[in-house]
């Protein structure tokens, strides 16, 4: 069974020592499902078989941080990085209703780069991409260009909601009208809006939430959370199944709490190092054989009936290797 | 005598001059008069800058992802700072200009007009 962790066994999916035995296969082609809040995992080598087993009614794939206009160490073409990225999805063996984007799309919110971008997604074979933006889509003027693309039937500064399958979804907004010294934001409008978005549902939705900036505090010290997450979160509590998609810290990190999945997805451009393992956030500069290996992306699966969601991290290259240690385990 | 007190009066010159030239290119003053802050490693040096009025202060990002310069108090804002670019500001009125990148608001400084 290699690393199956069941519920009740010695290693139950949820104290300390089974999420950290999760969080080590995190990033490195790792399977996870979430059934009631409780985590298993099995390394992405036996994927082909568990796939066949949890062929589900919906399949959807997140892709983040494409920064396209970046072209600096330790990658200079992320436009060829993201097309292998989408190469990697169009072989998915279930291909995708949806692709969500979890912002950076562009690196100066140059129009230019919003261009590329676009011309590059219209080779994922999918039906339909969804956005957020992240602040490097907002910059210089408030996220108006980002709106203008993208912002069709959005609200506010562009969150949005849609339904599909059962399953309810929801884009929030955290990279606009950031205060001096604070991290992500969401403000009083999005809040009050998101309540009302989620209140006509039953609690047994599944809910995916998608987000750029963590949802959850993986790091303030280099802005990785959101002020007023706790807020949007406690909308969410009656739900059974809630799962928290973002991005922006260009690795992946995952975290149970109650009935809440946290996960972050891989850049498709550039890696950054792990919270506190460098002197600031910049871009990681790592040799050029293992930058393919830092980069990918996350495919969703939900399996109606159990309420569960399977996340698998695909990095470009190179899915054999040995997890990153997680934020707990530097503590 | 004399001789002494002139090599002196030259050498305390000399170590005032050192000393004086060393503070204030750490306070982000450099030679030709005008000040300066860098931001680098997604913070800006020195954080707090105190300069007399009528003083143009430019900023250079030396980080290789972009930041921008906002005041607070929205008394002046920059264009996104990509890699290199600078942005150059001149205070005229005496007092306190908070400020922080837009785009990493965890990244605060301040100039401080005498």
């Amino acid at each position: 069974m290699g690393k199956f962790i069941m519920p009740g066994s010695s290693e139950d999916g949820i104290d300390r020592r089974g999420f950290l035995k999760c969080m080590a296969w995190a990033g490195t082609g790792a399977f996870f499902i979430i059934q009631g809040g409780v985590l298993k995992s099995f390394a992405l080598s036996r994927m082909p078989h568990r796939l066949a087993t949890l062929k589900g009614e919906l399949s959807f794939v997140q892709i983040s941080d494409s920064h396209i206009g970046f072209n600096k160490p330790a990658n200079t073409d992320v436009t060829a990085t993201l097309q292998e990225a989408i190469a990697k999805i169009n072989a998915l063996p279930t291909p995708p209703a949806f692709v969500l984007h979890t912002g950076d799309l562009t690196h100066l919110s140059k129009p230019e780069e919003f261009d590329t971008l676009g011309q590059v997604l219209q080779g994922i074979k999918t039906d339909r991409v969804f956005y957020v933006p992240g602040e490097h889509d907002v910059l210089n003027d408030n996220g108006k260009q980002y709106l203008e693309r993208y912002g069709k039937g959005a609200q506010g500064g562009g969150w949005h909601s849609f339904d599909h399958k059962g399953v309810h979804f929801i884009g929030l907004v955290n990279v606009l009208n950031l205060k001096a010294g604070g991290l992500g934001t969401l403000g009083p409008e999005q809040l009050e809006w998101l309540e009302k978005d989620v209140q006509r549902l039953r609690s047994s939705t599944p809910i995916v939430v998608f987000a750029h900036i963590p949802l959850w505090a993986v790091y303030p010290e280099w802005g990785w959370g959101t002020d007023d997450s706790q807020q949007a979160l406690s909308y969410l509590k009656r739900f059974g199944s809630v799962t928290v998609l973002n991005g922006h810290i260009h690795q992946t990190m995952q975290k149970v709490e109650g009935n809440v999945t946290f996960h972050t997805a891989m850049s498709t451009a550039f890696p950054q190092p792990q919270p506190g393992t460098a002197p600031s956030p910049g871009p990681l500069k790592v040799p050029a054989e293992k930058l393919r290996s830092l980069l990918g992306i996350t495919d969703v699966n939900f399996v109606r009936g159990n309420h569960s969601l399977a996340i698998i991290d695909s990095p470009l290259q190179g899915q054999e290797q040995k997890g990153k240690p997680s934020l707990e385990e530097q503590q | 005598m004399r001789t002494l007190l002139v090599f002196s009066i030259v050498a305390v010159s000399a170590m005032l001059l050192l000393v004086f030239g060393l503070s204030t290119a750490a306070g982000g003053r450099s030679l030709a008069g005008s000040y300066r802050v860098t931001i680098d490693n997604f913070s800006f040096a020195p954080a707090t800058l105190t300069v007399p009025a009528g003083t143009k202060v430019t900023w250079t990002n030396r980080d290789d992802v972009p930041h921008n310069v906002i005041s607070v108090d929205k008394k002046f804002a920059s264009p996104v700072l990509d890699t290199d670019e600078e942005f150059s500001y001149s205070f005229t009125d005496p007092g306190t200009y908070e400020y922080y990148c837009s785009i990493h608001s965890k990244m605060t400084g301040k100039v401080i007009v005498q």
